[in-house]
């Protein structure tokens, strides 16, 4: 682990780097037929962030029975199984037992919506449903209800491998993504590729820069001494780079959450996550 | 809605020391905090823990706003007899919450 | 609430002072905050006039912590934990959050093992102490000190 970098000091750093690269001639060339690529994560380097944590709080993820997120997953099941709406039904009435019909649903989203001709996430998509099978009204982003829903989901993925996204129409919405995670943003005017692609092992104010991998979402955040998702944390990443952030359940949220997947590909889903 | 979370072992042997962790739902609001308009949020905590094995009291906890939300509290006791374990969480604004677990104890 | 004449407050008294013969009531809200001093004051209110021997006790927690909002905490005590000699209470206190408590639990023979943990919030970097009083009616403790960062990535920046 390196000494603690402060965001100015990163800066001036990736500053004077550019500049030496373009007083080069032969290095100009080559800067500007690589600048659309970041430098990524080598896949076999990719872990999560559950390999920064502390032993008790590794403790508190392994054990369901110490992780207050499960008090989440009995919700949501709970949830699960009642009947609302004006159509009165359950999410169990059409899609039954979910341990058997959700079996790596969290693992592939983000997915592509055809009828809304964008991808969404799985708070969006249980929106959808509760509006177009149930007639139920929306649950509200961060309320309990929502996270006890999606932590029920993710957990019916938890083990498996966050899926590839293969469908086409996914490509332009993960370059979306891409591109929002590697732009400067906000009063520090630093992207989240730096600290994350480029600083990840090293430390900030005494906490491990992880990866940021998605792999636990929601998780229970120490922070919040409750659950949350993933834009939430996101939100939280933004306010940190003195950024503005977007409404919950902003396209660019959505953007954002599939890339992070894409960029996960292939490792282990842990909900529910613990995390600082 | 889910409330309290129990880990005791299922089997023990006579005179085995087990671990029993506890996990119970609560926002644990310290009294210390202002709204955004700066109004004081009232404290709201759990203050009290009893676990009894076959009624006889083997741990008791006063609980104060500096411990986190959603407390988790372990203990150990002796496995004495096969029985229950009750659990009993006292608070503000009248919070009681109980729970219990039985536990097979072999010779 | 009118000020006792603590250091450093004597220009404030002359002020309020001044203001009362006007007729004006003012009044000084205490923000509330533990100190060493209401530390040592909330043992004493445990342990009475009895020393306090350091020794016997073992504070298991992370020198540098996750995050001060939820951090693991145990405590153990050297003990046969038998009818003659065991461990009656173990307490936990701090120096810099609002109260000097944290948990008083009380075992006894039955826990066979004089061992506690729970999770608990530390408002600043700070001492903590853990009391145990033993069957005997003596008193040991053990103290650690605790680094505590605020996160980077925060909810508001207010």
């Amino acid at each position: 682990m390196g000494k603690a970098k402060r965001a100015h000091h990163l800066t001036s750093t990736w500053a004077r780097r550019a500049l030496r690269a373009f007083a080069h001639p032969t290095l100009l060339l080559l800067a500007l037929c690589n600048f659309a690529l970041a430098t990524e994560i080598p896949l076999d380097q990719r872990r999560s962030g559950y390999e920064d944590l502390g032993r008790d709080t590794k403790a508190m993820q392994d054990d369901d029975t110490a992780n207050p997120a499960t008090f989440g997953v009995l919700d949501g099941e709970a949830i699960w199984n009642s009947k609302v709406g004006s159509a009165n039904k359950s999410c169990a009435d059409c899609h039954g037992d979910a341990a058997r019909s959700m079996k790596g649903v969290a693992a592939r989203y983000p997915a592509f919506d055809a009828r809304e001709g964008r991808p969404v996430d799985l708070e969006q998509r249980i929106n959808l449903e509760r509006r177009d099978r149930q007639g139920a009204p929306p649950l509200k982003y961060e309320s309990h209800e929502l996270l006890a829903l999606t932590v029920y989901l993710g957990r019916q993925s938890r083990g498996m491998p966050i899926a590839e996204a293969t469908d086409p129409r996914l490509a332009p919405f993960i370059a979306q993504g891409r591109a929002l995670f590697e732009q400067r943003q906000g009063q520090i005017n630093m992207s989240c590729a730096q600290c994350h692609d480029d600083s990840w092992g090293k430390k900030l104010a005494g906490n491990v820069v992880p990866q940021a991998h998605p792999t636990g979402y929601p998780i229970y955040r120490l922070e919040w001494q409750g659950l949350g998702s993933l834009q939430r944390r996101l939100r939280n990443c933004i306010v940190g780079m003195r950024a503005e952030g977007y409404e919950f359940g902003a396209p660019d949220y959505v953007a954002l959450e599939l890339f992070l997947m894409q960029r996960a590909r292939g490792m282990t889903i842990e909900t529910p996550g613990v995390r600082p | 809605m889910a409330r309290a979370l129990i880990n005791v072992p299922q089997k023990a042997t006579r005179g085995q020391v087990i671990e029993i962790k506890t996990l119970i739902s609560h926002i644990m609001e310290t009294g210390f905090r202002h709204d955004n308009v700066g109004k004081p949020i009232p404290r709201n905590i759990i203050t009290g823990f009893v676990a009894r094995y076959n009624g006889e009291e083997i741990f008791r906890a006063d609980l104060f706003p500096a411990i986190a939300a959603n407390p988790f509290v372990s203990f150990h006791t002796v496995a004495t007899e096969s029985g229950t374990i009750d659990f009993e969480w006292t608070g503000d604004n009248g919070f009681h919450e109980t729970g219990s677990a039985k536990i097979t104890v072999e010779s | 609430m009118m000020d006792q004449g603590t250091k450093g407050t004597s220009r404030r008294e002359v002020l309020l002072g001044g203001m009362a013969g006007v007729g004006a009531a003012l009044i000084r809200i205490e923000p509330a905050a533990a100190t060493p001093e209401s530390m040592k004051k909330a043992i004493r209110q445990v342990v009475g006039e009895s020393p306090v021997r350091k020794g016997k006790v073992t504070i298991d927690v992370p020198t540098l912590v996750e995050n001060g909002n939820t951090v693991a905490l145990a405590i153990e005590v050297e003990s046969p934990m038998t009818k003659d000699d065991h461990v009656k209470a173990i307490h936990v206190f701090n120096e810099r959050n609002p109260l000097p408590n944290v948990i008083s639990t009380r075992i006894g023979p039955r826990a066979g093992r004089a061992r506690i943990s729970t999770r608990f919030r530390l408002a600043d970097t700070q001492t903590i102490v853990a009391v145990a009083e033993l069957s005997d009616g003596s008193f040991w403790s053990a103290s650690a000190d605790v680094i505590v960062t605020l996160a980077a990535c925060l909810e508001s920046l207010d």
